[in-house]
């Protein structure tokens, strides 16, 4: 069988196929170089705080897989759980962490719902004093936290190579051989390849490899930018996220402080984005933390993002038979990449879908089944 | 990113709203007896082109007009607006 | 060099004596102690002049650090500047311009610069290989998150942030122009001059403070005078045109779409502090039509054993020192040269008195005007040779170990003078995505697909010679405005000579046995390189993240190319072959204060008054956020112990006498046109054609997808007149709405629509004695009987020339109006009512009492229409029209949206009298266990209800209609107020509408 994008849904995909399900006969192939996908371009956050039942089990598996994966795959991703810390600045904010924290707690995830001075206990760094939107707590997973991103690309990579999967790099899919309704193998810039099974793990690019197969896909790409200051002395303890603006942040090892936002907004696949958004997180970055005023934005970059009408991913069987889709990952694919792969590889070695991802099917959207944890609509640059 | 405005000139990003691609002017009829799978692919499904995308943009902090903007999702680059509810067309050179 | 205070300050009157102003004596602190330098110098000139030659520690060895350059690819000497609230960490010493009592402190050691723990770190050092973190901190499995990594995060990071808030204040700006020119050197002044003679709109950005480039720095000539005389007499030319702007202190880091550039103006960030009303800096969104890109280039070093250790500094780095500060940076040097151009550091440093023991370069052969111009100054030259290894510790380099052909030698030295060549900075031409082209003439990059509008000329386009380069970039300049219309005759090119620049690549010496750094930021050495390659860390993106080559505050300046190379002859690959990492902005790193501008604070967003705010505040409200405005949440008096006393009692007040609240907040939309009623039959799930004039309706939208968008109530004033009221929180989204439905559906429609909520100011009188407080303010001319007036109805009345609106409408359940003036009138009609209204015993109540009111009504607000529910879910789907077609309707259909076990609205009470009720709870089966697999619901809105002497709520259930009666639990882990409830109708008072119709 062959899985397409040795991004970091791609890499956990082929592992946990070797790994629970004894397939090694897997060709992982990627059109660039292997982690080149988000996987090598995001802002490193794991976290299970989700709303709603579709997504709670499935991300909560994700983070139990993130607690026990450094042994499982015997390479040091640099999982950290320093917490994930959701601030809220409004009575109906709270009240909605509540319904969160709540949904989280009956699914056996850890929350905490805070008020402001137990926040403050916590991150004293933070505006109280002059806030257009003052803080009035925040939500708290303190199982939540950041993760090496890089390391987890080659950690999966080692351990699906180890176990006989083949990664080819600088492999691009042209055409998808398809006969009588069902799959059968691929064509790329590197050859033919004959597949009695493919899986779709292409992130921005799907709405091209789903069309290949005849499919109109419900996704969107999308640029993403992120942040990265350059290196300080230890400052913010774990992630921060702000609840009157886009905004979140963490401080990497190395000392930057990785922060992001929102979507620029509008299709795009050219990986970088424009100045508006830049200048509307660091508007929040300075709302929240005012003493970051002199500290130097770095670097930024843009990743290509498949937002889904409902803002909630896809792992799939397709119209096309033996050609399975994991998709829609909008900006939060990274914490998800254990259990995409745990869940991707048991859907393409049963057929079956596993139970904690059943509700991500392609045709939730035509049935009604959606899962908008933000109430956005179909519009995927809301999500 | 600036766009052509055909009423306003060439205006910075900051002031239109995005919506998503064009066919989204096209509502289905809703008396058609397929509508129900007709509003699906019009509500979700996308073409979502990587290169020419016609676009809805809503210059929300101009003239109120929304926009069809013709620009290629690789590079940016806008090839013209006109307003959706005409065909007069703008292109970024006039 | 008489001056203790400053040994290294060549005298006045020498052959090089520099161009500070010697006039300008400055004080200044490096780790607390006092220094001098002069105005003219930076923060490093002026430290090589007091023989200060540690500045820093590495980053992972904590290995000694100099200086190392003399511009912003700095990647040795960086401090943190100022102190307290201004502290800047990361700032590089060759960047900043001396002022007076500037203060600066070595960062990244402990506890002292000379004395540091951490450099225990080289001895350890096998262990801090590239790709460390992956493998060396693994077991056991606790010990990461334990022991190693809070132990990394301590050694980790450079210099520390501020702890105390910003207090300096930053402006964003626009600019447009025709031709935008970014870099002053030779290329870009001339570029300059020729677009400004056309009469072009220009914008000259230098980042330094003075325009010249390199041009300040060389002993060249331009029309027989020294090269800075021409780039002073083109600025006062540029300065004098109408149509040119300079702007020194400007650096361009970001070229972004549709020829948009970012650039950051340094407005105050050479004296002490900004003066009062002046911003630290100002952050340039300029629109230029072409763009002239004459960064310049930067020089690559040479990665050999030591190189890292103070002393080793850039050849070109020792030239800026020399010609532009008058400091010498060392007594005793080696030039350890690849090409042409590090000879000349040798001939200025034997100009400026210093001995140079060798110049030293790999090429078997060079120009004999080079050698005969060193051995004239009795340098000796080594051809074929290489720096094996430079030694020396804390204090500097104290020697050279050279090899030539095979032999070793030791050359004593204080200074080593290195150039590998030139890299054109080409960053600027790569942000939109270009990629850059190998050039084998150059042994470097130079820009390949430009983005559109932009054009490259002199040493950022690989032109490295003088006059090359004032001719390319004088006829850029030219074209760049012909372009946009403009042209003039050509001026006659300034003379100047093409000095010698052949280059022989050499990225490594492969001989060195010690340290050899690629990166000296980051302490990625050429081992790491070797190492990645081993791993299979091989593709730059690969060798980039497993070493973090080019990824510290300098983004690689002086590494990437050299990394690459070595990379690539590891591997066999060609340079083309290869390729290089894209940059991104910003080109230069940019204080996240300068992109937040003024929006911080309080100011982070705009504050939306509404009229009455005024009148509010001196009536002792508690404001609270609403979106972006403010409103007046509840209105304490003296003795209320707590903000729910006060609620309760406006509550009670409402309900039994009379209350006035601001909702001047609703969104309004004026929308008028013979297809007004028809446009909004497509738009609200029910019908508005039917409504007749003078009356209003409530109404619900969806968006396409079915679900509810909002609601509101909509009069009719006449046939091709209505007036919609929208939530607060949708109100421009409700607006944009309907311009897209109108403008890209049905622009057949004659209707037209604009906000209108800004205009007019509106008051909720509610309670029974709602009407005699309104007929009292219209006087007795005005019937406002319930047939002149009933529910639902909708009226201009004058009010003493004043155009008013009234509605009989109620979100209370009250008798009840809203009364609608002109935004202008909105303060003084607020006062007269609530003169009345309190003559009548009533009160104001802000939005809490209003909340708490709708909560006793069963009506939905925003946290029922939170885009999750459909219009069933809250009982709202009888006025679902099924006559007609509207927006959402087929969607609706989805039979999951149809599914009856969909959560719907009802009503909870508290089992236990008095028990207080928490939204956010979730709802389970009386009974079960807290999984969730047992989650049917949750709890929307919670009050505590005066009228029903106890705490209600409304919630969203499983089946919820056909439960009333039924005692569920509420489950609250986050407020640990679990308890059980009981369903019951979501209305709780007068569920008939007896009073709203009284």
């Amino acid at each position: 069988m062959v899985v397409v994008g040795a991004g970091g849904h791609g890499l956990a995909t082929a592992y946990y196929l070797a790994k629970n399900h004894g397939i090694s006969n897997v060709a992982l192939i990627e059109k660039g170089w292997l982690g080149g996908g988000n996987v090598g371009r995001n802002t490193t956050i794991i976290r299970s705080n989700y709303l709603l039942p579709g997504n709670e089990a499935f991300y909560e598996q994700s983070l139990k897989l993130w607690e026990g994966l450094e042994q499982d795959f015997n390479y040091n991703a640099m999982v950290s759980q320093r917490g994930v810390l959701n601030l809220y600045h409004s009575d109906a904010q709270r009240d909605a962490y509540a319904r969160r924290g709540n949904a989280m707690r009956l699914h056996g995830a850890d929350a905490e719902l805070l008020d402001r001075n137990a926040v403050k206990a916590m991150a004293p760094f933070l505006n109280f004093d002059d806030a257009r939107f003052p803080i009035q707590g925040g939500l708290l997973q303190r199982r939540g936290g950041t993760a090496r991103h890089d390391a987890v690309a080659w950690g999966f990579a080692r351990g699906a190579s180890d176990r006989g999967v083949d990664i080819i790099e600088n492999c691009e899919v042209v055409g998808l051989a398809i006969e009588d309704g069902r799959v059968v193998g691929l064509k790329t810039t590197r050859g033919d390849i004959k597949a009695k099974k493919v899986g779709l793990a292409v992130a921005g690019a799907t709405s091209q490899l789903g069309a290949m197969a005849g499919l109109r896909l419900p996704i969107e790409s999308h640029v993403l930018q992120a942040f990265v200051s350059e290196g300080l002395k230890p400052l913010v303890p774990g992630v921060i996220t702000f609840g009157a603006g886009h905004f979140y942040v963490s401080q990497s090892d190395k000392g930057g402080l990785v922060f992001g936002g929102d979507i620029d907004g509008y299709n795009s696949y050219a990986r970088r984005g424009n100045l508006p958004v830049v200048e509307d997180v660091c508007e929040s970055g300075m709302a929240l933390m005012p003493m970051i005023g002199r500290v130097r934005l770095l670097r930024s970059w843009g990743g290509l993002m498949d937002m889904s009408m409902d803002g909630s991913p896809i792992i799939d069987r397709t119209p096309v038979e033996n050609l399975f889709l994991n998709c829609g990952w909008c900006y939060g694919g990274f914490k998800a990449t254990p259990a995409s792969g745990w869940c991707f590889a048991h859907l393409i070695a049963t057929g079956q879908s596993h139970p904690n991802a059943a509700a991500y099917r392609l045709d939730r959207f035509a049935s009604g089944a959606v899962i908008d944890e933000k109430g956005a609509g179909a519009q995927p640059n809301l999500h | 990113m600036r766009i052509p405005c055909p009423f306003c000139g060439v205006r910075d990003l900051t002031e239109f709203t995005y919506l998503g691609d064009a066919s989204l002017a096209q509502r289905p009829d809703p008396a058609s007896p397929d509508a129900a799978a007709r509003f699906h692919e019009y509500v979700h499904l996308r073409d979502n082109p990587a290169g020419l995308h016609d676009e809805l943009w809503y210059h929300g902090g101009g003239c109120r007009s929304w926009l069809t903007v013709t620009r290629n999702t690789r590079t940016h680059v806008i090839e013209g607006a006109k307003l959706t509810r005409t065909s007069k067309s703008w292109t970024a050179t006039s | 060099m008489s001056d203790m205070a400053q040994p290294n300050r060549l005298p006045a009157g020498g052959a090089i004596e520099g161009r500070v102003d010697r006039n300008r004596p400055l004080a200044f602190t490096f780790d607390g102690k006092s220094y001098s330098g002069y105005a003219g110098d930076t923060l490093a000139s002026a430290l090589i002049a007091a023989g200060v030659k540690l500045i820093g520690r590495s980053f992972k060895y904590h290995r000694p650090r100099g200086i190392f350059s003399a511009g912003p690819e700095e990647p040795n000497a960086l401090i943190e500047l100022r102190g307290g609230a201004r502290r800047e960490p990361n700032t590089r010493a060759t960047t900043i311009e001396l002022y007076d009592g500037l203060e600066a402190a070595s960062q990244n050691r402990w506890p002292s610069l000379a004395f540091d723990i951490l450099a225990i770190n080289q001895i350890a050092s096998p262990l801090f290989v590239g790709g460390f973190y992956y493998k060396t901190f693994m077991w056991p499995a606790s010990f990461w998150e334990k022991v190693y990594e809070p132990l990394i995060r301590r050694a980790a990071g450079l210099g520390r942030a501020s702890e105390s808030p910003d207090p300096d204040h930053y402006e964003k700006a626009y600019a447009f122009c025709d031709v935008l020119v970014v870099g002053s050197g030779p290329a870009g002044l001339a570029a300059a001059l020729a677009a400004g003679r056309s009469g072009a709109r220009v914008i000259l950005c230098e980042d330094d403070a003075q325009l010249g480039g390199r041009l300040l720095s060389e002993r060249q000539t331009i029309d027989d005078a020294p090269a800075h005389l021409f780039a002073a007499a083109a600025g006062g030319e540029l300065r004098s045109l109408p149509n040119v702007c300079v702007m020194s202190r400007t650096q361009v880091f970001g070229a972004y779409d549709s020829e948009v550039y970012g650039a950051l103006e340094r407005v105050a960030d050479h004296v002490t502090a900004p003066a009062a009303g002046v911003p630290r800096q100002r952050f340039w969104h300029i629109a230029a039509k072409r763009c002239v890109n004459a960064m310049g280039a930067t020089e690559r070093p040479i990665v050999f054993g030591g190189n890292d250790r103070p002393g080793v500094m850039l050849a070109s780095a020792v030239r800026t020192y020399l010609n532009r500060f008058g400091v010498l940076p060392g007594r005793k040097a080696v030039v350890f040269t690849t090409n042409d151009d590090g000879w000349r550091t040798a001939a200025d440093l034997v100009a400026a008195g210093a001995q140079v023991e060798a110049v030293v370069d790999p090429r078997a052969s060079v120009d004999e005007n080079l050698t005969k111009a060193a051995a004239a100054g009795g340098v000796r030259v080594l051809l074929g040779g290489y720096i094996v290894n430079v030694t020396g510790g804390a204090r500097g380099v104290t020697s050279a170990i050279v090899s030539v052909a095979g032999k070793r030698q030791i050359l004593t030295a204080d200074l080593v003078a290195v150039s590998g060549g030139w890299n054109p900075q080409v960053a600027l031409t790569t942000h939109r995505g270009g990629k850059p082209r190998w050039s084998d003439a150059l042994s470097t990059f130079v820009p390949g697909d430009l983005p559109d509008g932009m054009t490259v000329a002199g040493a950022a386009n690989g032109d490295l010679g003088l006059a090359e380069s004032l001719r390319k970039g004088s006829e850029a300049g030219a074209a760049a405005a012909a372009a946009c219309g403009f042209s003039a005759a050509p001026a006659p090119q300034p003379r100047a000579e093409d000095e010698p620049t052949a280059v022989a690549p050499l990225w490594h010496v492969a001989e060195s046995r010690h340290k050899a750094f690629v990166d000296l930021q980051n302490d990625v050495t050429a081992d790491d390189i070797t190492l990645a390659h081993a791993e299979g860390f091989r593709s730059i993106e690969h060798l980039k993240r497993y070493t973090t080559l080019g990824m510290a505050t300098d983004q690689g300046k002086t590494s990437n190319l050299n990394g690459h190379a070595m990379m690539a002859a590891l591997t066999g690959q060609a340079m083309s072959d290869v390729g290089t990492i894209l940059s991104r902005p910003p080109h230069q790193p940019v204080a996240i204060g300068a992109f937040a501008g003024h929006h911080r604070d309080r100011h982070f967003r705009p504050t939306r008054h509404t009229a009455g705010h005024a009148w509010a505040l001196e009536n002792g409200a508690v404001m609270v956020e609403a979106g972006p405005w403010l409103r007046p949440q509840y209105f304490p008096r003296s003795g209320e112990k707590d903000w729910l006393t006060t609620v309760v009692r406006e509550v009670r007040t409402v309900r039994s006498v009379v209350g006035v609240c601001d909702v001047s907040t609703l969104g309004r939309i004026d929308i008028q046109g013979r297809d007004a009623a028809a446009f909004l039959d497509r738009v609200y799930v029910n019908t508005f054609s039917t409504l007749p004039v003078g009356k209003a309706r409530y109404g619900v939208m969806l968006r396409e997808d079915g679900f509810v968008m909002d609601d509101g109530t909509t009069s009719r004033f006449a046939e091709d007149h209505y007036v919609m009221s929208t939530t607060t929180a949708n109100a421009a989204k409700i607006m944009q709405h309907l311009e897209f439905c109108h403008q890209a559906l049905w622009p057949e429609l004659d209707v037209s629509m604009v906000s209108v909520t800004e205009q007019w100011s509106q008051y909720a009188v509610a309670g029974p004695k709602a009407r005699e407080l309104l007929m009292q303010l219209y006087g007795p001319d005005v019937d406002l009987s319930n047939d002149a007036l009933p529910y639902m109805g909708c009226r201009e009345i004058p009010l003493r020339g004043i155009p008013t609106r009234l509605f009989r409408i109620s979100f209370s359940g009250e008798l009840a109006y809203e009364l609608a003036v002109p935004a202008r009138y909105g303060a003084a009609v607020l006062e007269a009512l609530m003169a009345l209204c309190g003559a009548l015993g009533g009160c104001p109540y802000g939005t809490e009492a209003q909340s708490v009111m709708r909560i006793e009504k069963g009506h939905v607000a925003g946290n029922e229409l939170n885009g999750q529910t459909v219009a069933r879910d809250l009982g709202l789907g009888r006025m679902m029209s099924t006559k007609r077609d509207y927006i959402g309707r087929v969607m609706a259909g989805r039979p999951a949206l149809m599914a009856p076990d969909r959560p719907t609205l009802v009503g909870i009470r508290p089992v236990e009298k008095g028990r207080r009720l928490t939204a956010g709870a979730h709802i389970l089966p009386g009974g079960a266990a807290a999984v969730a697999a047992n989650d049917q619901g949750y709890v929307t809105s919670v009050a505590y209800s005066p009228t029903c002497e106890g705490w209600i709520g409304l919630a969203l259930v499983v089946n919820g209609p056909a439960r009333h009666g039924e005692r569920v639990h509420a489950f609250d882990a986050m407020r640990n107020n679990d308890q059980d409830v009981v369903i019951c109708s979501p209305v709780f008072v007068d569920p008939e509408g007896v009073r709203l119709r009284g």
